[in-house]
């Protein structure tokens, strides 16, 4: 299946659940804010998300800014 | 004599308000920030890169500091919103700065759509800063829709050309009732001590230290400038004049008739 994950699509071949993929990726967890299709999901929440075919991600964090 | 500025619920003791860019590591940054002793912070949200997964700045800001996010990059309120939820759903406050610029050329900001996400986040809790080009009517606006103070720019973002809005800026301070913090353009310390001198809360800086040779240094020099124009504007700057008054008496001269 396919999701899109900050803009690009990726190919996932195995269902994977949100706390999952986010570990695989290798991101530090308490730095970063999750959307799924357009809802915030908090960190507690992630591992009950199923991620499924054409679903969006935006990961974010913060940066330097003005 | 205590001159603490209030803004929501947070007293606020130092009004250097530091944006987080351009600094050439995050470590030059803190040492910027801890030399100054500021409270009020921006930072920015944006995509991680997938590819190369950088320090968090979060662990470089001292934890007193009030953290600010800005929605940069925000093209209207909607993506304004969006932005500003997210950075809240971070655990860091719940104060943002809206930023909404969908020019280019100077990064000036769209009063209108400021507005909008004025009146959407203010409803939702947030503390709300709004990045403003000065206009008088816009800013009571956006106060009457919530926003707890006012940021009118001094010139476009990253100029460094000072506080070139100085009439209008003048006008939003005497006339309104809420803070109102220049935000943008300002391009050394004397620029942030005439905002103050006029009667603005505090003021927002973040190229000019940045980018300068020795950031630290002038921080503190802004800093030093910021309560030099506080401590003159709250002991009464006399009105100019355009014929001159002596300073000593007009009598008693040497060498004169009587």
């Amino acid at each position: 299946m396919i999701i899109r994950i900050n803009g690009k699509n990726e190919e996932i071949t195995n269902s994977i659940n949100l706390a999952d993929f986010i570990k695989g990726k290798g991101f530090k967890e308490r730095a970063i804010v999750v959307e799924y299709n357009n809802n915030i999901i908090p960190q507690e929440d992630w591992h009950n998300v199923l991620l499924q075919d054409n679903d969006v991600l935006e990961i974010v964090s913060f940066v330097s800014g003005g | 004599m205590e001159d603490i500025l209030g803004i929501a619920e947070k007293k606020i003791n130092n009004r250097t308000f530091i944006g987080t860019g351009k600094f050439s590591s995050f470590a030059l940054m803190q040492e910027a920030l801890l030399a100054v002793g500021t409270d009020v912070v921006t930072v920015a949200l944006r995509r991680v890169d997938i590819s190369s997964q950088k320090d968090n700045i979060l662990d470089y800001i001292p934890k007193s500091c009030i953290i600010m996010p800005n929605t940069s990059g925000a093209r209207n309120a909607d993506e304004a919103v969006r932005i500003a939820r997210l950075a809240k759903a971070a655990g860091c406050g719940n104060w943002v700065k809206i930023e909404v610029i969908s020019d280019n050329k100077y990064l000036l900001p769209d009063n209108l759509e400021t507005l909008k996400a004025v009146e959407i986040l203010a409803k939702e809790g947030f503390v709300v800063l709004p990045y403003m080009s000065p206009d008088l009517s816009m800013a009571k606006r956006m106060i009457d829709a919530g926003a707890v103070c006012v940021m009118p720019l001094g010139s476009p973002i990253g100029s460094n050309r000072g506080v070139k809005t100085e009439e209008l800026v003048r006008i939003m301070v005497s006339e309104l009732s809420v803070p109102v913090v220049v935000d943008a353009g300002l391009g050394k310390p004397s620029d942030a001590c005439k905002c103050m001198e006029m009667g603005c809360a505090a003021v927002l800086v973040n190229t000019a230290i940045a980018i300068s040779r020795d950031p630290v240094n002038m921080a503190v020099a802004f800093n030093e400038a910021v309560k030099a124009g506080r401590r003159a504007y709250i002991s009464g700057i006399p009105s100019g004049e355009i014929t001159a008054k002596a300073s000593s008496p007009l009598t008693g001269f040497l060498g004169r008739n009587v």
